[in-house]
Formats: structure tokens, C-alpha cells, sequence
């Protein structure tokens, strides 16, 4: 079946709803959060409906059917990523998993692969949003390890120059996302994890932009943990993805503690359950987990390949068109080289606030400010930037739309 | 256009040409704002003369809100006593959280009236008042200087 973005529309309910006094919704924000389908919406709220339960306890029907649907989807998962079902943790979200995977490390003893001290260091890159930047500022402050990262070159690339210097023997873990969530810009990621593991570091994946719009393939890209958060994957909020290579989690210590993650507890004492439940304390968000494995079910009928190509396409349109506008400069690759569809821009002297007011009354949603990525835009010299950030079910009329929107707000605010 | 309550002449005019956006050298008193959410940025100076405002200078990155409503604080409060600038200050603020019901009193806001249309827009409201909040801010440091 040939991919369809106008008919992909139509399992969105909200896009049919109006903004503004009758404003078509032209949604441009999906780097921030997806919209959701029908199906996903539909499974979340069954699960309510029919099946909820607190999941791995209870000795009754229904807690072995939210169980079922729970583990079945992290079968969905495992498979989406090409991972094994025992290496996919749930989360409440991607902030979550990067917070995870820090504090856990923190909690290293001696001798533990994981255990960092002042001398040992942790890589980042200048890219990053702050989700996968603080906790490795925080991590470092803990244990005294020195904080490095990769610049970012005027281009919006990474610079990997001084990669032997960025890396080097010090370095326990490299940290960078797939691709930037301001920048669209997709990292090269082989010449990193070479240069992390010939040194003995682990690799951690900020996936949040990358595992919604492209196959993934964990054990391909040669990484070690990875992240990402369901509500960008057209999936419900309050669920996110911690993957880790099953030697790792077993060594790696827990983050929180308390129910369902023990093997044995005694008045003074505990030991955990293996991996993935080591990692999943407390009763979790078994209907998002539910609507999550709907959401990697849908994408992957209409196949990720197909999504990635549509992308890409829409993304050299709206680049061309982009192109065109005077004043307008793109932060980011200017072409659709190693680039996904987050798009951000300036327009002269008017105030990415400003413009996206003007495209909101025109029922264009777009993102505007420093995307949780201060370090970046700063590096950048750009305070803040508007973004437009593409999904499966946009179209060419939506890019059409935001062109027409930004040439017009320039007419408005040339007043 | 409803916009239009929002993006009045006056406030696009105070964008385009702020007042006394250039650090005074001398102050009682300089504080940094930030608001968080979108990284709009101001550093603002303060000099008292007794209980008189007797200047306020500032510079700053934002949006058009939050510029123009700096602007249009320097030059309503300059040359006002701390209880009228603390008046006017009630006054606006009353003005911002009214959802759009008030057009605020021409009296004592002067053109901060324009900034009537930003109660109706929720998330631009702190655009707004990042500049009354540094002058606050500053106001109190700069009184506290004088015990």
C-alpha cells in the first residue's frame, strides 16, 4: 500500500478539530509531543475498560490479563528495536531513563564497571537537551568525575576532530542523542561507539528523536543503553523505554527501590529481581505500556521506512521553501544529509515568540525558545528559534501553510 | 484580528525603539531575570534618590511583549516615589490576570494599557511582567541599601 500521509491524518482524531476561530490545526510540534491515533487512544483506555489491574500480583483473572497486555507489549517493543524482551524497561518517560542510568551508575560500589571516581570521565556533546546533559552534570558533581563534551560546529554538526582527545582512557560513558532535537541534525554514531568501546566506555543513546521517525536497530548501531519516550512515537505520556544490553543491566545497580523489584527482603536487607523487573519498582503505568505497545504496532503497519522516507521528503520542501524567504535563516543542515524533519529557524528581527503567536492565529502550532537545549542555542548565538518539527501524518499542504504563515507574519510585524 | 488586541502600535513601537535600553553605568542596585521556559533575558539597574525612582535602565533579549513592557515600565516609573511605582506595579498586575475582562486605568498605566490583550494570552503573561518582576527585584535591593 502506497504511503498516504492524507489518509494517515484521519486515525488522528485531533486533527480534525479547528484553532482559533475556525482555523484549520496544522500541527508542527511533533519533536515536543505526537499526536495520537485512534487505535492508541482506544487501547489505553480499554485496558481501563476491561483488563486493569496492578500487574504481576494477584491471584485473579483480571491481574493475568494486565499482565498479558503488559508483557505483550514489551514484546512489541523488544521487537520494534530488534532487542531482547528481558533488556526493555519501562519508564515513565526518556528523562526518566537518562536519570536512571545516571543514578544507577552513581549507586556503583567499588569494583563495579560502573563506579565513578574523580580521574574518570564522562563525554556529552554541546547538542544535547537538557535531559541528557544535566543528569551526567549531576552524576559528575556526585562522584568527582571531570564532565567533556563534543562542540558543535557553525554548520550544526558535531565536531569530531579531537575525538582521541575527547575520548580517551578517562572516559567510563559517552552520552549523545541520535539526532538534535533542535538541529534535526542525525549524529554519525559509528566512529563514536568505536572510539568509546576501544576505550572501555558504554554508550548511552538519547533516542527521542530518532526511534519515532527511523528503524532502530539496537545491536546494529553498536550501542549499550538507549532512551525514549512514547509520547513522541504517536504513543500516550507517562511511558517511556530504557534499553540496555543484558550483561549491562545485570551489573548495573537499581535506581528506585521498593516493590516488585526484589528477589528477597529482609528487615535489613534486600536483593533484586533480574532485569527488566530490577529496574521497574512499584506498580507501573500498565495502560500507557498498553497504548505504547498499540503505538509501535501502528507505526510499524505502515513501516518506518516508509515513515522515514516520507520525513525526509517533506523535510527537503520545506527547506526549499524555507529557502526562499529573505531574512529567514535555517539553524541546522541545510540539506537532507544525515537530517530529520526538526527544522528550526530565525526570521530577521522578529522574535521566534512573536512569529509563533502569529502562526498560532493562523492555526499553525510550532515550538519556539531554546528547546530545552540552552547550552546549544547560546553556542549558537540564537536566544531562541521557532521550530517546525514533521511527523507521518504531515503534509505538503502543512508546509505550505507555515511558508504562507511566515512570509505573512513578516508583513504583519513590518508594519 | 483578535491578534491585534495583543500586538498594538505602541507595543510594536517600544519594540523597534526601546527607552533607556543601555546600562547606566551607576546604579543602587542590578539584578538578572531569566524566564526559564523560553530564554527571554534582562539585566536591569536601579538608582533611587531617597524614596524617588530616579532611574531604571536595563538591556535585554526577548520577545516583543516582554521588550516593549520594560520599556513602557522605564518610562512610566522614572521620577515616580516607590509608592506610586509600587501602584502602578499592583495595577498592571492586577491588569495582566484579568483574562482579558479589564482595559486597565489610562490614568495610572499610561501606554501599558496596550499590554491589556496579553491577559488573554495565558502562556505570554510572564513574557510581560519579566521586566516588573527585575524592577521588584531591584527596587527592594536598591531600598534595602539606604538602612
Amino acid at each position: 500500500m502506497a504511503f498516504d500521509a492524507h489518509s494517515i491524518a484521519k486515525d488522528f482524531p485531533i486533527l480534525d478539530r479547528t484553532i482559533r476561530d475556525g482555523k484549520r490545526l496544522v500541527y508542527l510540534d511533533s519533536g515536543a509531543t505526537s499526536q495520537k491515533p485512534n487505535v492508541v487512544i482506544d487501547a489505553e483506555s480499554n485496558f481501563y475498560r476491561l483488563s486493569n489491574s496492578a500487574v504481576h500480583r494477584g491471584a485473579h483473572q483480571l491481574a493475568e490479563e494486565a499482565t498479558d497486555a503488559y508483557e505483550g507489549a514489551r514484546s512489541i517493543v523488544a521487537n520494534f528495536l530488534n532487542a531482547e524482551v528481558d533488556e526493555i524497561i519501562f519508564t515513565k518517560g526518556a528523562t526518566e531513563s537518562l536519570n536512571l542510568v545516571a543514578y544507577a551508575m552513581g549507586n556503583a560500589e567499588p569494583g563495579n564497571r560502573f563506579h565513578l571516581i574523580a580521574g574518570d570521565s564522562i563525554v556529552v556533546t554541546e547538542m544535547e537537551h537538557h535531559a541528557n546533559l544535566i543528569p551526567w552534570q549531576q552524576l559528575a558533581a556526585r562522584t568527582g568525575a571531570t564532565l567533556k563534551w563534543f562542540s558543535v560546529t557553525e554548520e550544526g554538526r558535531l565536531d569530531l576532530s579531537q575525538i582521541n582527545t575527547v575520548i580517551d582512557e578517562t572516559t567510563k560513558v559517552v552520552a549523545l542523542t541520535h539526532q538534535s532535537n533542535v538541529l534535526g541534525t542525525i549524529n554519525p554514531l559509528e566512529e563514536i561507539t568505536t572510539r568509546a568501546h576501544e576505550v572501555g566506555a558504554v554508550v548511552v543513546l538519547d533516542a527521542c528523536q530518532s526511534v519515532p521517525h527511523m528503524p532502530t536497530d539496537v545491536k546494529a548501531l553498536n550501542i549499550d543503553f538507549l532512551a525514549f519516550s512514547g509520547h513522541k512515537a504517536v504513543g500516550p505520556t507517562g511511558i517511556g523505554i530504557f534499553w540496555g544490553r543484558a550483561e549491562l543491566l545485570a551489573e548495573l545497580p537499581p535506581f528506585l527501590t521498593g516493590g516488585s523489584m526484589i528477589e528477597n527482603v529482609t528487615m535489613t536487607s534486600a536483593t533484586w529481581a533480574p532485569a527488566p523487573r530490577k529496574f521497574e519498582a512499584g506498580v507501573p503505568n500498565m495502560a500507557q505500556a498498553v497504548g505504547l505497545g498499540a503505538a509501535l504496532t501502528y507505526l510499524t503497519s505502515i513501516g518506518m521506512e516508509n515513515i522515514y522516507r516520507h520525513e525526509t521528503e517533506l523535510t527537503a520542501y520545506l527547506l526549499a521553501g524555507l529557502a526562499d524567504i529573505p531574512n529567514l535563516r535555517v539553524v541546522g543542515p541545510t540539506t537532507t544529509e544525515n537530517r530529520g524533519g526538526a527544522v528550526s529557524f530565525t526570521l530577521g528581527d522578529i522574535h521566534p515568540h512573536d512569529l509563533g503567536q502569529y502562526l498560532d492565529s493562523q492555526g499553525i502550532a510550532v515550538r519556539t525558545g531554546h528547546h530545552c537545549a540552552w547550552p546549544l542555542t547560546r553556542k549558537l548565538g540564537v536566544p531562541a528559534t521557532t521550530r517546525a518539527s514533521l511527523y507521518l501524518y504531515n503534509t505538503t499542504e502543512d508546509l505550505d501553510a507555515l511558508i504562507k504563515g511566515v512570509q505573512d507574519a513578516q508583513k504583519y510585524f513590518g508594519r | 484580528m483578535q491578534l491585534d488586541n495583543l500586538y498594538q502600535e505602541v507595543i510594536l513601537d517600544h519594540y523597534k525603539n526601546p527607552q533607556h535600553k543601555k546600562l547606566n553605568a551607576t546604579y543602587d542596585a542590578q539584578v538578572h531575570h531569566v524566564n526559564p521556559s523560553c530564554g527571554d533575558e534582562i539585566t536591569l539597574n536601579v538608582t533611587l534618590n531617597g524614596d524617588v525612582v530616579k532611574d531604571v535602565s536595563w538591556d535585554g533579549v526577548g520577545c516583543s511583549i516582554s521588550q516593549a513592557s520594560v520599556s513602557i515600565l522605564t518610562d512610566l516609573l522614572i521620577g515616580k516615589s516607590l509608592t506610586q511605582a509600587q501602584e502602578i506595579a499592583d495595577s498592571f498586575m492586577h491588569l495582566m490576570q484579568s483574562k482579558g475582562t479589564e482595559k486597565g486605568d489610562e490614568e495610572i498605566l499610561e501606554d501599558a494599557v496596550a499590554l491589556a490583550g496579553v491577559s488573554q494570552y495565558p502562556a505570554r503573561i510572564k513574557c510581560a511582567l519579566l521586566g516588573w518582576m527585575a524592577f521588584k527585584d531591584a527596587s527592594v535591593q536598591a531600598l534595602a541599601k539606604q538602612v
